[in-house]
């Protein structure tokens, strides 16, 4: 039985470095090439030693496919086209294609001239690394690969902007793999959407697997109260974000609120891409939520009037302040170097608006520690207010269980996730949809049967005198309709056809032989044969009656059975009865009828 | 399959596909040339148009004609709110429709005509361009036709047409051009819209699927594929091999189709593009060079945009970087910006600058400098004060009856010094321009067309091996205006065929085959037998599902029969007693279950005598050997049993009265034939 592999070599009970392994009837695909923000060394990367020791990799793998600009799910591309030998083909959404290669940017900056490590990609690198880069639409089929067998679909995500699911067709096999995704629309962001194509595997992440979140409307409304808070106090709020993406629906968020309650303190977006990156929104305003679209060209929502950009001199400030800086984890940049400088005052507060992966200090200070170790023994003691806003735009339980029901996949595979929570998922998921559910670690492979239907070519006229028949019937939903003929197989079965006797021996260049069998039986029964051929037609009749029973020339004809009356004007009458070893029950039925009828 | 052409002119097509009972519009284009049969609408009273003398045809009397006609320059005029030419609606009920194809945003202003108050309940399908910048063609049209409205409108001209002067005496199918939709119907129309992408597989009905694919004649223009498991037809709408903006024509999805239907070829043969857009951007540096304004009749959206681009560029190196540039239309901000959204349907070129992130046209920068102004109409708050002379105005409509293309011609006519130039090839300039005569401006036209040649169209054809084409019958003749040019003729090695307004075509493609699913739950059952090397026979009875027009056999589910219970009087030898109750006995018989009412197995080839006999005699069942006749018929003959079979080359029948030496007989036979 045909069967599909999965082998996670990132993201298997853990989020971060996402990396999927997908073998699909005979080709092997990559969902996302992440890198983990909380390690420093190899681990960061995903192991692809594991698709060939040696590498280069291209003669095990015929496609990468990434979800989102995201680093967790694009940052070890470059290390994979450029410093591990892979050339084949690459996809991700334009608007991925278009940021993806800045984040990667940043990051190896931070990476090489911060923290000085070496063996790291270059600029050229991540620059040579997009130019393979083919980009899709959504809902376009693309047709992968010199064969053409390799079938992807990209369907709108909303986590981000230009993040989609993917489903991966091979013959009548298909999965889809979700990225990151969001089934709520958010301010700028719309809900992901996927139709029913029925895939013998869902992988879905798992962020939330557990959280049922509190309407959207609750959470804006609380952190706009903390961020007021704490202006009106005069302390300073720290927004640790992403560039992109959250960073634009929070500004949305805080410029109409400023507005609103004519609020004075200064916001500050700390990137240095800041118009950059709104531009990217304007350029790509198809991407976002229908609103937006909507009033794009009397208003651009990315806009803003109170947000301007950050100079680090500003840190020292003195009076209130909101600055957005860069990265999302703390765990390096500007917002590290911010977060140092403001922790020790507890007028201050830093709001964590996503998730962070263990290691960073983002993750170390919502789990409550008060005192964070920097490199060279230096600690730092954390007495401003922290605080976690789960901004993050993942689908949550009842999303996961929703996307589900869109889809019907056969097998559900949960990834992205932390494990324990994900085996609580697991469980509702098996309960309420009665599919198989798979968590596989990093590196631990599942294998998923699938049944496949085998498609033959039918000949028209066979179908047709089917349906002529069916509609000649009264209507009856119950009835099976019967579909009867010869299938044609010819060349190792290349081509198969399901055709009518006739044709299919013509076809085969064979000649049927017909084995025909007659009987006669004797009847008392007086009056012109005619009378006795029109009772023996009424009786036939009533005992087959959803057969077509004929009365043609002093003939009863039922299928191939002949019943015939002899002419003779006596008392006793000759019954022929006649059929083919085709009719073989329906005629010795009737024989038998004939046989025992009453007089 | 049959095609329906219900428009007179290949460059506004419309054509209705019927296959597989599913019924297609392949576009809806509205032919606007009509309207330059009507007096221009200006927005402030002409009093040259108010005072131009009323025509009534010789010999005619009919006192309801007056005022309908004017005369100017010796060409008549309706003087009444214009009609536009509309696909036929007497060759096929709208409300029989399930799909509308839309092929880009100038082939689908008859949109509501089709859609709105006829029953129509169907789906549209049009890339996300294609409805947007429609949308704006749509809206565009309707505010600047509503906003200066005629008194009355004309209507008994139509009666006289034949003894009017030409080109109206000659105009085509009048008695069907209509008045145009409001806005309501427009937007009623465009929620019927579904946006696609390219090569996003769309199905229908399960019985077809529909794909979009680039055709490169503009930003979202698409070429349809629509093809069922078998069978392949290609619309090929206005296409291109060199529109410099746009997402680059996609070849391959068109070939060895089984149709390919051909539309909306160049209109203007015999200008190239590239000298046009040379033409038109001296035309524009000559008379700005002389103090003089320009003016430039154009479409809100499309080649303006390459307009821009070069003429700012042009103007730019050749020190007239400061020159007016003003852009006029109730949707100029929105095609402006619309442009700037679209990154994904453009060149490559034009998408890489959106990855640096910069706006893929330069008309934003354009605007942002202020180089190139844009209002929504004259009125607009801020035109009095940005307005300067000498200008280049961009601004609606093409044909000169409505818009701001109006005002300007009758403000600039009467000056040598300024310029119209026409680059949109949908009107005759001559035609355009008639009311306005005569005329001291200049005139220059350099139409910019980036669809098909025909002969680039006779290589696609090549290239792309269909096995019919369909193809707008003018496509056929050299034009009547230059006989000699058969190289403007349509060539192909398969049979072509002609599209006329009105007429039905039917397609020489037969289907012969539909694809059915097998269950794996069957296929485990069917046990094929090999007949002739490499040739496999299984006889398949099954349980068929239809659902969405797909076909699934799956294992028989074999209802038990009722059996049939038979009274029957006892033996009749024993004498009956008055009275006595009848003795009867019951016999019980089961009628062929639903799987036995279908052989289980067919037999073939020929009998072989001596193994019949072998068999036969191993059985007990002793005959002396028969001879056959010359045809190698024979005939066995049990007379004992009273029993005779005709054994003959393809067939055997058995007469046998004894139903348990029959079934023995049969046993035998079975074994000696070959069964699949």
């Amino acid at each position: 039985m045909p069967e599909i592999k999965i082998t996670p070599l990132g993201a298997g009970q853990d989020v971060g470095r996402s990396c999927i392994l997908i073998s699909i009837g005979g080709k092997n695909v990559m969902m996302d090439c992440g890198m983990h923000m909380g390690y420093n060394d190899e681990r960061r990367f995903p192991d692809f030693t594991y698709i060939a020791p040696q590498g280069p990799l291209d003669n095990f793998l015929d496609c990468v496919i990434i979800s989102h600009f995201h680093l967790d799910h694009c940052g070890a591309l470059p290390f994979l086209t450029e410093m591990f030998g892979y050339s084949g083909p690459i996809l991700m959404t334009h608007p991925t294609k278009a940021i993806c290669p800045i984040l990667l940017e940043d990051m190896r900056k931070v990476a090489v001239e911060r923290k000085g490590e070496s063996n790291f990609f270059t600029s050229q690198h991540i620059k040579d690394c997009m130019k393979k880069v083919t980009a899709v639409t959504l809902h376009q089929s693309l047709k992968v690969g010199k064969d053409q067998v390799l079938e992807v679909k990209a369907y709108y995500a909303g986590h981000v902007l230009g993040a989609a699911m993917f489903r991966i067709t091979v013959g009548s096999q298909s999965i889809v793999y979700t990225g990151d995704y969001n089934m709520t629309p958010d301010r700028h962001l719309g809900a992901a959407w996927i139709d029913k194509c029925r895939p013998d595997l869902l992988i879905t992440e798992s962020t939330y697997a557990t959280t049922i979140r509190d309407s959207k409307r609750c959470r804006e409304r609380d952190f706009l109260k903390k961020v007021h808070e704490c202006v009106d106090r005069g302390g300073k709020v720290l927004i640790p974000v992403f560039a992109l993406g959250r960073a634009q629906e929070l500004c949305i968020l805080l410029e109409t609120y400023w507005e609103r309650m004519n609020l004075k303190a200064p916001i500050y977006f700390a990137l240095g891409l800041t118009e950059k990156a709104n531009n990217y929104y304007k350029m790509f305003i198809t991407w976002t939520n229908q609103k937006i679209r909507k009033t794009f060209v009397q208003r651009n929502m990315f806009d803003f009037k109170h947000i301007k950009p950050f100079d680090k001199s500003y840190i020292d400030n003195p009076g209130p302040m909101v600055v957005f800086a860069t990265p999302g984890m703390l765990h390096a940049g500007l917002s590290l170097a911010i977060f140092k400088k403001w922790a020790p005052h507890e007028n201050n507060m830093v709001i964590m608006p996503g998730y962070c992966v263990a290691g960073t200090v983002g993750h170390k200070i919502l789990n409550g520690a008060k005192r964070v170790e920097f490199e060279n023994r230096q600690f730092i003691e954390v007495k401003m207010s922290v605080e976690y806003m789960s901004f993050s735009a993942h689908a949550d339980a009842k999303g996961i269980m929703q996307l589900i029901q869109y889809c019907e996949p056969k097998n559900v595979m949960l990834v992205h996730g932390e494990g324990k929570k994900m085996s609580f998922l697991k469980e509702k998921i098996q309960q309420e949809f009665g599919v198989k559910c798979y968590t596989p670690s990093n590196g631990e492979t599942s294998v998923i049967h699938t049944v496949p239907s085998i498609a033959v070519d039918i000949d028209l006229p066979l179908l047709k005198s089917e349906a002529k028949q069916y509609n000649s019937q009264p209507p009856d939903p119950k009835k099976q309709r019967l579909l009867h003929g010869v299938l044609v197989m010819k060349d190792n079965a290349s081509t198969m056809c399901l055709m009518d006797v006739e044709q299919a021996c013509r076809e085969a260049g064979i000649a049927r032989h017909v084995l025909r069998f007659s009987s006669t039986i004797t009847v008392d029964d007086a009056g012109p044969s005619s009378k006795t051929t029109d009772k023996l037609y009424q009786m036939i009749k009533s005992h087959l009656d959803d057969f077509n029973v004929h009365l043609i020339d002093g003939a009863i004809n039922v299928e191939s059975v002949m019943v015939n009356v002899d002419c003779s004007e006596n008392d006793k009458k000759n019954i022929l009865v006649s059929w083919t070893n085709e009719d073989e029950e329906l005629g010795s039925f009737i024989l038998k009828l004939l046989q025992n009828m009453g007089r | 399959m049959k095609l329906y052409c219900l428009s007179a002119h290949p460059n506004k097509p419309c054509i209705i596909l019927q296959f597989k009972e599913v019924t297609i519009m392949l576009d809806c284009g509205l032919w606007a040339a009509s309207v330059t049969n009507f007096l221009p609408m200006p927005l402030v009273p002409s009093q040259r148009l108010n005072s131009l003398n009323s025509w009534v045809p010789r010999d005619c009397s009919d006192p309801q004609l007056d005022g309908e006609l004017k005369e100017c320059g010796g060409r008549i005029f309706v003087d009444s709110s214009p009609e536009f030419g509309v696909p036929a609606n007497n060759v096929i009920d709208y409300s029989q429709i399930d799909v509308i194809l839309i092929s880009n945003y100038s082939s689908m202003l008859a949109l509501p005509f089709i859609t709105e108050n006829t029953g129509f309940q169907g789906v549209v399908y049009a890339t996300e361009p294609t409805l947007q910048i429609g949308r704006l063609f749509l809206e565009e049209l309707v505010q600047t036709v509503e906003r200066s409205p005629k008194a009355a409108s004309a209507k008994h001209w139509k009666a006289m047409q034949h003894l009017l002067l030409p080109p109206l005496k000659d105009a085509p199918f009048v008695k069907s051009w209509r008045h145009l939709f409001d806005a309501k119907n427009v937007a009623a129309s465009l929620s019927k819209v579904q946006m696609v992408g390219y090569s996003e597989v769309l199905d229908v009905f399960g019985a077809l699927t529909v794909t979009p694919v680039s055709s490169g004649y503009c930003i979202g223009s698409s070429n349809w594929i629509i093809s069922s498991q078998f069978e392949k037809v290609v619309y090929v709408s206005a296409s291109s091999v060199i529109n410099p903006h746009s997402t680059k024509i996609d070849l391959t999805p068109l070939k060895n189709a089984d149709l390919m239907i051909l539309s909306d070829l160049t209109q203007t043969p015999l200008n190239d593009p590239d000298s046009s857009m040379n033409g038109f951007i001296n035309a524009v540096a000559e008379t700005l060079g002389r103090n003089g304004n320009v003016l430039l009749p154009c479409y809100p959206s499309g080649v303006v945009y390459d307009l821009f681009e070069c003429l700012s560029d042009q103007l730019a190196q050749r020190g007239m970087a400061n020159a007016n540039l003003f852009f006029i239309s109730p949707v100029a901000d929105s095609s402006l910006a619309y442009s700037n959204i679209l990154a994904e349907w453009l060149s490559g070129e034009k998408q890489n600058k959106v990855y640096t992130p910069e706006e893929p046209f330069p008309h934003a920068q354009l605007v942002q400098h202020n180089r190139l102004k844009h209002f929504k109409n004259l009125w607009a708050s801020g035109f009095n004060e940005q307005y300067r002379q000498p200008c280049v105005v961009f601004c609606g409509h093409p044909s000169l009856r409505f818009g701001d293309s109006v005002h300007f011609m009758e403000m600039w006519g009467s000056s040598p010094l300024n310029t119209v130039v026409f680059t949109e090839p949908d009107f005759s300039y001559v035609d355009a321009l008639a009311p306005f005569q005569p005329l001291a401006m200049n005139v220059k036209y350099w139409p910019i067309d980036m669809s098909l040649s025909a002969q680039r169209a006779s290589k696609l054809i090549r290239d792309a091996r269909p096995k019919n084409v369909a193809v707008a019958a003018i496509h056929l003749e050299p034009p009547v205006a230059a006989p000699h040019r058969i190289d403007f003729v349509i060539e192909a090695d398969c049979p072509i065929l002609p599209l006329r307004r009105g007429e039905v075509v039917t397609v020489p493609v037969t289907r012969q085959k539909e694809q059915l699913k097998i269950c794996p739950s069957l296929a485990k059952t069917i046990r094929p037998t090999s007949v002739r090397p490499g040739v496999n026979l299984a006889t398949v009875t099954s349980s068929l599902l239809v659902r969405d027009n797909k076909f699934t056999v799956n294992v028989v589910e074999d209802v038990p029969q009722k059996p049939i219970v038979i009274e029957k009087p006892l033996a009749s030898g024993s004498k009956r007693r008055r009275g006595a109750p009848t003795a009867v006995q019951t016999v019980e018989l089961m009628p062929p279950s639903i799987k036995q009412r279908k052989p289980s197995a067919y037999t073939w080839g020929t009998l072989d005598i001596d193994d019949l006999l072998a068999r036969m005699s191993s059985e007990g069942i002793l005959v002396a050997k028969p001879e056959p006749d010359s045809n190698g018929n024979c005939v066995i003959h049990l007379p004992k049993e009273d029993t005779l079979i005709q054994v003959e080359p393809n067939s055997t029948h058995i007469f046998c009265p004894d139903e348990a030496l029959r079934s023995k007989l049969r046993t035998i036979l079975m074994r000696c034939l070959n069964k699949f």
